[in-house]
């Protein structure tokens, strides 16, 4: 197709009011953020220039900042294995049970409708202890399903009080962020095994193919795209979870689940804007990184 | 309708709406005031009512919430210069500082010397918590920048309904450590009640309780010389601030879940009877009388860890209202504020939202509870009242170690020698 | 395979599904069941609450009061902050899917200098959140005079809905076979004509997504609301809904009413649109 001079600018107009709203709202705030990240608490006067200083402390001193950005990672790690391999089989059984499929599909979705102010209430109260009862009540409703189940020998350590000890906080607060999202991942996983042509996999079954065959030789390359999607989509996600740990636990016990939006939030309201811009621009970077060098790592995969 | 109709449809009306929706409401004569107070949010727009009734000014009290957003509402606010005429500032005390040093805060100084009554009319404390003194060290010009519209202080609360059914004596709350601890004890053992609730998901409550203890163990100035760098957190006072945490802990009165539990939590649990103590601000009264009306308790001091310093509670003005320093409406915004804290209105107050006024003359109308809180005057301190503040890391890091000595992961030595090497780096650097 | 062990192997996964499907539903339920209660039946615990009846009597309300609604309804106001919420969900959603099909469309099919570029600024602005960013949005509103305005309000809604959605419209038009477009060009109709009357009525299933995944956003955003607004009138629900939180610290069953009033209209959204986002999904999915 041959362009000329004039339609260039016809061309560029479609994307005009799409780049007002970006430059204004979003380019404009970044740009002062990121002065602002070089700028110390003091509101006073303007701003007080401090350099490096925030970026300084952030990567020498604040022990804190790191300790949350590894919980972010660590529930990421829960997101990307378990709540990715929950949506995957899920996705896989919903496909071939074609004829229901649709009433899973609107339930499975419910949860990432839901808020996470719901969600964590929902979550707190069934998972904490009653308390100021007497001692057979006082247990947490969680905690007595899994007794009245007779799994209590198994399961009991965890389920007894998992918000607030320090060793299962974390992983507890990732097991209901996995339990949240995975509706996400169900659907885009889904769609994508929907556009796969059934001819393929009769014809693997002609074959002589059995199931993990036909998932391993077929299903999974063809779907490949989609899960970097999801993948992309869930470390994005995940890394900035916040609304929800502050509903279960507020980043305690002893800031053994806050995670780094948590502290960005909490820096804000201590009027330490500087600090918070700087916070903001290590973690954005992080992302940046990450999810680049996914893409980059999933393109080379690719092609070999 | 074919589909291209109705998107075009859409499109017109998405159009004129943004037109239409541009219009922004500004009122030149009234006077505005931004608050966080949920509970007293009605009896202000009561309060406002009157005012216009009786004077013929326009006020509008418009209310925003939860309470970190607000506070973010008016650092934004300040930074645009659209501060409404009257507003507060929430957290510590530097962040008002900063305010003033970018003079955006009327002083009332010059209003008080014109009516000294009216500064006389105010427990001091609660005026002190937003004025700076000469030679303060947030390095602001000195003067009186909030008026206080209540008072609050901290306490331990009993409840004496649980105390007759333990067999305890209702009228005698604990009078030293040993014995709050028996207490809890026996009142958790015998009805399977919580000895002890608060809601120390909010680390500031905890770090009130640990300072109180700190005064009565080490009294003001070895307290106020730590913070200067002059004292050790080494040393055994603080050692002794963190292991009386560890004997709540260990004496099994205090609930798993109280390290990530927020305040209306606890105070829930509070009110209906499932625990023994707590220690909770004079706002309370209100919740429980919400929550419970027939709840039976009473407030009582901290018990005693030691004779040797007395004891201090922690205590101020609850909420202070500033005044925009550009505000063209400065003048009415004051001469409002002046009108509020008379005692009709402070008396209203008390009525409708149960706190307790920040006017020293005493009121008609105060429950038996807020009469017992008010004797707390006395003893009340607090930080904003402090020539010298402790930095936000060191309180930061401070909670945290506190919080681990009640999980059992470290010792109370080993909690105050890492808040040291904190403390020692910042005063390095400085 | 033997029947069997098919029907074994298929009863084990209904089994499964059945239980995760009623895992999803349980807080939905929860939340309903809670929202008819008094406080006082919340706050009891029945003394055979180990047991399976016990356990129902404690789940279950005793009778369908409605108190907590209405009283959710007139006391907190949702009525006028429901309309605010109605308005911004749906101007701001309507807003973004015209500007990103739009920039969607120039992406996939037009050619124009910086194109690579800026569609990459978008993609990373998807990834550098600014959590940071609400005070330089307030000066800037201020400094355009939109602070406080339902406009400025929506249009920062919008900035925040676009990234995604433009990569969605982009790799939905992507995907696209272009034989319809080519016909209407030889029937010599203009770009906008080609977008309006050929491109955008093919890309209804990325539409529907982008509609569901923004609608989410805009209802359920606050803090972004709170900050920009003085005059509490123009507040949307969830605002309204926190203060109305806020006032009644404490009784659950009165703010679970309120939430249960705030979680359903996007639900009944959900249910209308759920055929498309499938649709809409599949087609974005296929880029990598």
């Amino acid at each position: 197709m041959k362009t000329l001079k004039r339609d260039y600018f016809i061309n560029f107009s479609f994307i005009l009011p799409a780049l007002i709203i970006f430059s204004l709202f979003y380019i404009y705030p970044f740009i002062n953020i990121f002065f602002l990240s070089f700028t110390g608490n003091e509101l006073s006067g303007g701003t007080k220039f401090v350099g490096w200083e925030n970026f300084r402390q952030i990567f020498t001193e604040d022990k804190e900042w790191w300790n949350s950005v590894w919980h972010a990672g660590y529930i990421t790690f829960w997101a990307l294995t378990f709540q990715n391999f929950l949506a995957l089989v899920l996705a896989l059984c919903v496909d071939r049970a074609v004829k229901t499929g649709r009433i899973y599909r609107v339930l499975f979705f419910i949860l990432p409708i839901l808020s996470e102010i719901i969600i964590g209430l929902f979550w707190r109260t069934l998972l904490s202890p009653i308390k100021g009862v007497a001692a057979p009540l006082n247990i947490s409703p969680v905690h007595r399903l899994v007794n009245m189940l007779g799994l209590g020998p198994f399961l009991g350590t965890f389920f007894s009080n998992p918000l607030n000890n320090p060793k299962t906080a974390l992983t507890a607060v990732a097991l209901v962020h996995c339990w949240k999202g995975f509706g996400w991942g169900f659907v885009i996983l889904l769609a994508g095994l929907q556009t796969i042509p059934e001819e393929l996999y009769e014809a693997a079954r002609i074959d002589g193919a059995g199931l993990f065959q036909r998932f391993f030789k077929i299903t999974l390359p063809l779907l490949m795209p989609v899960i970097v999607l999801v993948i992309i989509l869930t470390i994005l996600g995940t890394m900035q979870v916040f609304a929800l740990i502050m509903a279960l636990t507020r980043g305690g016990p002893a800031g053994y689940t806050e995670v780094p939006v948590i502290r960005i939030f909490n820096h804000l309201t201590q009027y330490k804007i500087g600090y918070a811009s700087a916070e903001g621009l290590v973690l954005g970077l992080i992302l940046i990184i990450v999810s680049f060098t996914f893409m980059q790592l999933s393109r080379r995969v690719k092609q070999t | 309708m074919r589909r291209g109709n109705y998107g075009y449809f859409l499109l017109v009306l998405l159009i004129f709406n943004l037109f239409f929706l541009s219009c922004s409401s500004q009122n030149k004569n009234q006077v505005l005031i931004w608050h966080w107070m949920t509970d007293r949010n009605q009896a202000f727009q009561k309060l406002a009512k009157e005012y216009e009734k009786e004077t013929g000014v326009k006020v509008r009290f418009e209310i925003f919430f939860p309470p970190n957003v607000y506070a973010q509402k008016v650092q934004a606010a300040a930074q645009a210069g659209t501060l409404p005429d009257i507003f507060g500032i929430l957290g510590e005390k530097e962040y008002l500082a900063s305010f003033v040093r970018r003079n955006l805060v009327v002083d009332f100084s010059p209003y008080f010397e014109e009516k000294p009554a009216w500064k006389e009319s105010f427990i001091s404390q609660a005026l002190e918590v937003s004025s700076f003194s000469k030679d303060n060290i947030y390095r602001v010009k000195a003067g009186i920048y909030g008026i206080p519209i209540d008072f609050m202080n901290i306490q331990f609360l009993y409840n004496k309904e649980l105390f007759k059914k333990a067999g305890l004596d209702p009228n005698y709350p604990p009078r030293n450590f040993a014995e709050f601890i028996a207490q809890a004890k026996l009142l958790h053992q015998k009805l399977g009640v919580e000895g002890f609730i608060c809601g120390w998901g909010e680390t500031w409550l905890m770090y009130s309780l640990a300072l109180d203890f700190a005064f009565n163990i080490m009294g003001e100035k070895k307290v106020l010389d730590t913070f200067r760098g002059k004292y050790s957190y080494n040393s055994p006072g603080w050692v002794k601030v963190f292991s009386l945490f560890r004997q709540m802990k260990e004496a099994g009165i205090i609930p798993e879940g109280i390290l990530t539990m927020a305040n209306k939590e606890a105070e829930e649990i509070f009110a209906n009877q499932r625990a023994a103590f707590s220690f909770n601000g004079s706002w309370c009264v209100n919740v429980y009388q919400k929550l419970n009306p027939q709840l039976n308790y009473a407030p009582c001091l901290i018990p005693e860890v030691s004779s040797a310093y007395p004891r201090k509670i922690w205590g101020g003005a609850g909420a202070s209202f500033m005044v925009n320093a550009h505000s063209p409406r400065k003048e009415a915004a004051v001469k409002f504020l002046e009108w509020l804290t008379q005692k009709k209105q402070q008396d209203f107050l008390i009525r409708v939202t149960n706190n307790l006024p920040a006017i020293k003359e005493a009121p008609d109308n105060l429950g038996l509870v807020l009469k017992e809180f008010r004797k707390g005057i006395d003893y009340v301190t607090h930080p904003n009242l402090w020539p010298v503040y402790e930095k936000p890391k060191v309180i930061e890091k401070f909670t945290q170690q506190l919080q681990k000595v009640i999980l059992g992961e470290i010792t109370p030595a080993e909690a105050a020698a890492a808040v040291e090497k904190v403390k020692l780096r910042i005063i390095k650097k400085d | 395979m033997d029947k069997a062990k098919k029907a074994f192997l298929l009863t084990l996964m209904h089994t499964f599904l059945i239980s995760v499907a009623v895992s999803c539903i349980f807080p939905l339920v929860w939340m309903i069941m809670s929202s008819f209660k008094t406080y006082q039946e919340f706050i009891q615990i029945p003394a055979d609450i180990n047991t399976w009846r016990g356990f129902l009597h404690w789940f279950l309300p005793h009778k369908f009061n409605l108190a907590n609604y209405i009283s959710a309804w007139r006391d907190g106001n949702l009525g006028m902050y429901f309309l605010n919420s109605v308005i911004y969900t749906f101007l701001a959603v309507s807003g973004i899917v015209f500007v990103s099909s739009l920039a969607g469309f120039a992406f996939s099919r037009l050619e124009f200098w910086g194109r690579d570029f800026i569609f990459h600024l978008f993609l990373a602005a998807m990834m550098i959140p600014i959590p940071a960013g609400f005070v330089p949005l307030f000066v800037l509103l201020t400094r355009i005079h939109l602070v406080n305005t339902r406009l400025g309000y929506i249009l920062a809604m919008i900035n925040v809905g676009l990234s995604l959605s433009i990569y969605l419209f982009k790799t939905f038009f992507d995907n696209l076979p272009r034989d319809l477009e080519d016909a209407a060009r030889i029937d010599g109709c203009s770009k906008l004509r080609i977008w309006w009357n050929v491109a955008f009525p093919l890309a209804a299933p990325a539409t529907g997504v982008v509609i569901i995944f923004n609608a989410l956003n805009v209802w359920n955003e606050f803090i972004l609301a709170v900050i920009i607004f003085a005059d509490k009138s123009k507040l949307p629900l969830q605002a309204g809904l926190m203060e109305f939180a806020g006032e009644h610290i404490g009784n659950e069953p009165l703010i679970m009413a309120g939430l249960t009033i705030a979680a359903l209209p996007i639900i009944v959204v959900y249910l209308l649109m759920q055929k498309h986002i499938i649709k809409g999904i599949t087609a974005g999915a296929m880029v990598g």
